[in-house]
C-alpha cells in the first residue's frame, strides 16, 4: 500500500511540475492543484499507513481499546485540504480575470514589457 | 436555466437542508459532523434558491449579507476564546457548563466557536457564489 | 502572562472583524483600522518588554501540554519582529488615509492589511511548524487578495505569478512538514529539535532541511527563486506595497533563521555554505536587476531581493556576532523599505509619474520629501551614520571574523553598487530640471499629514536606529545568544522534559 501510495505522489509530483512548466497559464495552475495534492498524500502516508481502529477513547477509559490509528497527519491533510481548496480557488479566479484583461493565456505574452 | 421540478423541489429543500446543517453543526463535536460541513450544507440550500430563482431571491432570504455573516461569524469563534482569558486559562481552553440542555447537548465555549465557523463558511461560500453568479447575470 | 502572547493575534483578528462588519462606513472602518493598529503597536511593545530581559514567554492554546497543542513562543526575536511589523502597519494604515483611492478601501483594504498583520504575527509567534503553515496561509491568502486588489491588468498578471511561486513554496512546505513528522513524530519545534538530537545523523533529516530551505527561501525571494518578487511588487497602490516589501519577505527570513537555528541546527554543516552561496547570488543579482530599471518602483522592488542576501548572509555565517547581524539587519530594513515604497508613493504623487525619465526638479518643489527620501535610501546603502551602516558593518566584521573574506567582498561591492542606483533616483527625480509638461501638483494639508507624517516617522525611526546603535545592537546581540542557545527555548516550550536538549 504504501508502494502503491508512494508511486502516486511521483506521478503527481511529476505530472503537476510537467503542468507548471508549461506556457498556458490554466495548466500552470492546475499544476499547482496536483503538487498541492502530492504534497497531501506525501502527508499523509510519512504519517504511517496501517490498518487500526480510530483513535477514539470511550467514555471513562483513558486510552483507546484497541491500537489505533495516528490521528494527527490526518487532521493536518484535512486542514491542508480546506486551505489548499480555498487558495486554489482564488488562484482559478485570478486565473480568469488576468486572462480576461490580458486577452491570452500565454504566461510570456501576459508580461507587459520585458524587463 | 428554468426548471419547473428544480425550483418546485428547492422549496421544499431549503428547509430540510437548514434544519441539517444545524443537526450538524451540533452533532459535530463526538461524532463526524461539525461547523465547517454544516456550513457547507447551509450554503448548498442558498445556492439551490438563488440556482432557481436567482440572486435576489436567494438574499431575500438570508438574515444578512454574506459578507455580515462572515465578519459574525468570526466574531463568534474570537469571542469563544475570551472567556477562558477572563477565566485565567490559555486562550481557546475549552469551558463547558455542568449541565446539559435538551436536543443541543452541553452548553459551552467550544460549540460557540462550532457556531462561529458554521456562520463564517456559510458567508464565505455565498460571497464567492453571489459575486460570481451576479457576474454572469449582468 | 499569556495574554501578551495571544493579543498580538487577537488585536489584528478583532480589528479585521470590525473592518467587515463596517464595510459599508468608510468613516467608521478607517477609525477603527488606526485604532487597530495603534492597539497592535502597544500589544507588540508590551510583549517586547516582557522578553527583554531573556524570558521566553510560552503559552499552549487551549491548554493542551507542549508536544500535543500549539504553542505560541515569543523569544526576544520574535517579539522585536512582531513590534516592528507593528510599526510598519500603523504607517501603512496612516498613509493609507490618503495614498489610497477610496475604490479600493470600500473593496476591504482595512480589513485584509489586519489580516495580513494577523498571520504576519502569528508566524512570528507560532512554536509549531504545522501551525506556521496555517499562519503563512492567512498572510498569504490576504496578501493575494491585496495585490489583486483594484483588478488593473498589470496587478492580475504580476498577481498571477506571485501566486503561482508562493503556492509552490508553500506545497513545498508541506511536504518538508510532512516527512519531518514521518521522521521524528512531531512537529512541534522544540519536540523536533529535542527528536533530531538524540537520532543518529541520517539523509532524512538533511532531505527535510533542504525542503525547508527551498520553501522559505522562496518566501524570502533568494535566488534563484526571486523573480516572483519584481514581477509583482510594482502593481499594487504604494500602502500596499510597502507593507509587502517591509514584511513579506522578512517572514521567509525569519522562518528560516528559526528553523535553521532551532530544529535543523546539526545540518548546518550542509546547509552554511548553500546559504552563503545563496546569499552571494542574491545580492549581486538584486542589485544589477535594480541598476537595469528606471522605474522607481522597480529599482526598489530589485533592491529587496538584494537585500535579503545579506540577511542570509548572517545566518550562513552563523556566528553569534553573524546572527546578530542578520537580526540587526532585519529589523532596520522592514522600516527602511517599508519608508522607501511609501515615499515612491508620495514621488507619483507630487511628480505624476513613476518612471525616471518623466520625474525630475521634485528637490525645489518639495525639500520635505527630498529629505524624507534620502534618509531612508542612504541607509539602504549603508552610509554612516544611518540605521544601515551599523548592519553592514555588523555583517562584514563578522565574516571578515568568521574568515569569509569572499563573501563580504562582494558585500562591500553591492552596497556600492546599491548607492550608485540609490543616487540614479535622487539625481534624476530630484536635481534634474523638471521635464517639459509636467504639472506641478503641491500636496494639500491633509496630504502632507497624511503621506508624509508616516515617511517622516519611519525616517525619525531610521535616524534613531543609527544615532542609538549600540542599544539595538547589545539587544541584537542578545537575541542572537539566545537563537544559539536552542536548549532555552527546548526548556520553556516543554519544561523540565527538554531539559538535557
Amino acid at each position: 500500500m504504501t508502494v502503491l501510495l508512494a508511486l502516486a505522489i511521483g506521478v503527481l509530483y511529476a505530472a503537476g511540475t510537467y503542468l507548471l512548466l508549461r506556457r498556458s497559464a490554466v495548466r500552470v495552475v492546475f499544476g499547482l492543484a496536483l503538487l498541492g495534492h502530492a504534497a497531501n498524500l506525501l502527508v499523509f502516508t510519512a504519517g504511517r499507513l496501517v490498518r487500526e481502529g480510530p483513535p477514539i477513547v470511550p467514555p471513562g477509559a483513558l486510552a483507546p481499546p484497541t491500537p489505533s490509528a495516528d490521528p494527527l497527519p490526518q487532521a493536518l491533510v484535512l486542514t491542508a485540504i480546506v486551505i489548499g481548496f480555498g487558495v486554489q480557488a482564488f488562484a482559478l479566479v485570478l486565473l480568469r480575470r488576468a486572462c480576461q484583461e490580458a486577452g491570452t493565456d500565454d504566461v510570456d505574452a501576459m508580461r507587459e514589457e520585458r524587463p | 436555466m428554468r426548471s419547473v421540478i428544480l425550483s418546485a423541489a428547492a422549496r421544499l429543500l431549503f428547509p430540510l437542508l437548514l434544519l441539517f446543517s444545524v443537526f450538524l453543526l451540533f452533532r459535530g463535536h463526538n461524532d463526524p459532523g461539525g461547523g465547517f460541513v454544516g456550513g457547507l450544507v447551509a450554503a448548498t440550500a442558498y445556492a439551490l434558491l438563488s440556482l432557481t430563482g436567482g440572486v435576489s431571491s436567494a438574499r431575500r432570504v438570508l438574515p444578512a449579507r454574506p459578507e455580515v455573516l462572515v465578519g459574525t461569524g468570526l466574531l463568534l469563534a474570537l469571542g469563544s476564546g475570551l472567556p477562558s482569558l477572563a477565566a485565567g486559562r490559555p486562550f481557546m481552553t475549552g469551558l463547558w457548563a455542568g449541565f446539559a440542555l435538551p436536543v443541543v447537548g452541553k452548553p459551552g465555549t467550544p460549540v460557540l466557536f462550532d457556531t462561529g465557523v458554521y456562520v463564517t463558511v456559510l458567508g464565505i461560500v455565498l460571497l464567492i457564489l453571489f459575486t460570481l453568479q451576479e457576474e454572469d447575470e449582468a | 502572562m499569556n495574554v501578551l502572547l495571544v493579543l498580538p493575534l487577537l488585536v489584528p483578528l478583532a480589528t479585521a472583524v470590525a473592518g467587515i462588519l463596517l464595510l459599508r462606513v468608510p468613516r467608521a472602518a478607517r477609525a477603527a483600522s488606526a485604532l487597530g493598529a495603534a492597539g497592535l503597536l502597544a500589544a507588540s511593545i508590551a510583549l517586547l518588554s516582557a522578553t527583554l530581559d531573556g524570558t521566553i514567554l510560552v503559552t499552549q492554546a487551549g491548554a493542551w501540554p507542549a508536544p500535543f497543542g500549539i504553542t505560541l513562543v515569543a523569544d526576544r526575536f520574535a517579539a522585536a519582529m512582531v513590534v516592528v511589523g507593528a510599526v510598519l502597519l500603523a504607517a501603512v494604515v496612516a498613509s493609507s488615509v490618503r495614498g489610497l483611492d477610496a475604490a479600493r478601501e470600500r473593496a476591504g483594504f482595512h480589513p485584509l492589511v489586519h489580516a495580513l498583520a494577523m498571520g504576519v504575527s502569528g508566524a512570528f509567534l507560532t512554536g509549531d511548524l504545522f501551525n506556521l503553515y496555517v499562519w503563512f496561509e492567512v498572510m498569504l491568502m490576504s496578501s493575494f487578495v491585496l495585490v489583486s486588489l483594484g483588478g488593473e491588468r498589470e496587478q492580475l498578471t504580476g498577481g498571477l505569478r506571485y501566486v503561482v511561486l508562493n503556492l509552490v513554496s508553500s506545497a513545498l512546505f508541506l511536504a518538508g512538514a510532512g516527512l519531518l513528522y514521518g521522521t521524528v513524530g512531531t512537529l512541534n519545534m522544540a519536540d523536533a529539535a529535542v527528536a533530531l538530537r538524540a537520532m543518529p545523523a541520517q539523509g532524512t533529516t538533511s532531505v527535510v532541511a533542504a525542503l525547508f530551505l527551498l520553501a522559505f527561501g522562496i518566501k524570502a525571494a533568494a535566488f534563484p527563486l526571486f523573480f516572483w518578487l519584481p514581477a509583482s511588487y510594482h502593481t499594487p497602490p504604494m500602502p500596499i506595497a510597502a507593507l509587502f516589501a517591509g514584511l513579506l519577505t522578512k517572514v521567509g527570513v525569519y522562518a528560516l533563521v528559526r528553523t535553521g537555528t532551532l530544529v535543523f541546527d546539526r545540518d548546518r554543516a550542509f546547509t552554511d555554505p548553500l546559504l552563503l552561496a545563496v546569499a552571494a547570488l542574491t545580492m549581486v543579482t538584486g542589485v544589477l536587476g535594480a541598476m537595469a530599471q528606471t522605474d522607481v518602483r522597480k529599482v526598489l522592488s530589485f533592491h529587496i531581493v538584494s537585500q535579503i542576501g545579506y540577511m542570509l548572509m548572517g545566518l550562513g555565517l552563523g556566528t553569534r556576532l553573524a546572527l546578530a547581524g542578520t537580526v540587526f539587519y532585519v529589523l532596520h530594513h522592514i522600516v527602511v523599505k517599508g519608508n522607501l515604497f511609501l515615499v515612491a508613493g508620495v514621488i507619483r504623487r507630487v511628480g505624476g509619474s513613476f518612471s525616471l525619465d518623466r520625474l525630475g526638479g521634485l528637490l525645489t518643489r518639495s525639500p520635505l520629501l527630498a529629505a524624507a527620501f534620502l534618509v531612508p535610501a542612504l541607509s539602504l546603502a549603508g552610509l554612516p551614520p544611518l540605521s544601515g551602516f551599523w548592519a553592514k558593518y555588523l555583517l562584514v566584521r563578522a565574516g571578515l571574523e568568521a574568515g569569509h573574506g569572499a563573501i563580504v567582498g562582494v558585500a562591500l561591492a553591492v552596497s556600492l553598487l546599491t548607492l550608485f542606483s540609490m543616487t540614479k533616483i535622487w539625481a534624476e527625480a530630484f536635481w534634474k530640471p523638471a521635464p517639459e509638461g509636467s504639472d506641478p501638483a503641491p500636496l494639500g494639508a491633509g496630504e502632507r499629514l497624511s503621506l508624509l507624517g508616516p515617511v517622516l516617522a519611519l525616517g525619525a525611526v531610521t535616524v534613531a536606529i543609527g544615532l542609538g546603535a549600540g542599544v539595538l545592537f547589545r539587544f541584537a546581540d542578545a537575541a542572537a545568544a539566545q537563537l544559539l542557545e536552542p536548549g532555552l527555548y527546548v526548556r520553556a516550550v516543554l519544561g523540565a522534559r527538554g531539559g538535557g536538549g
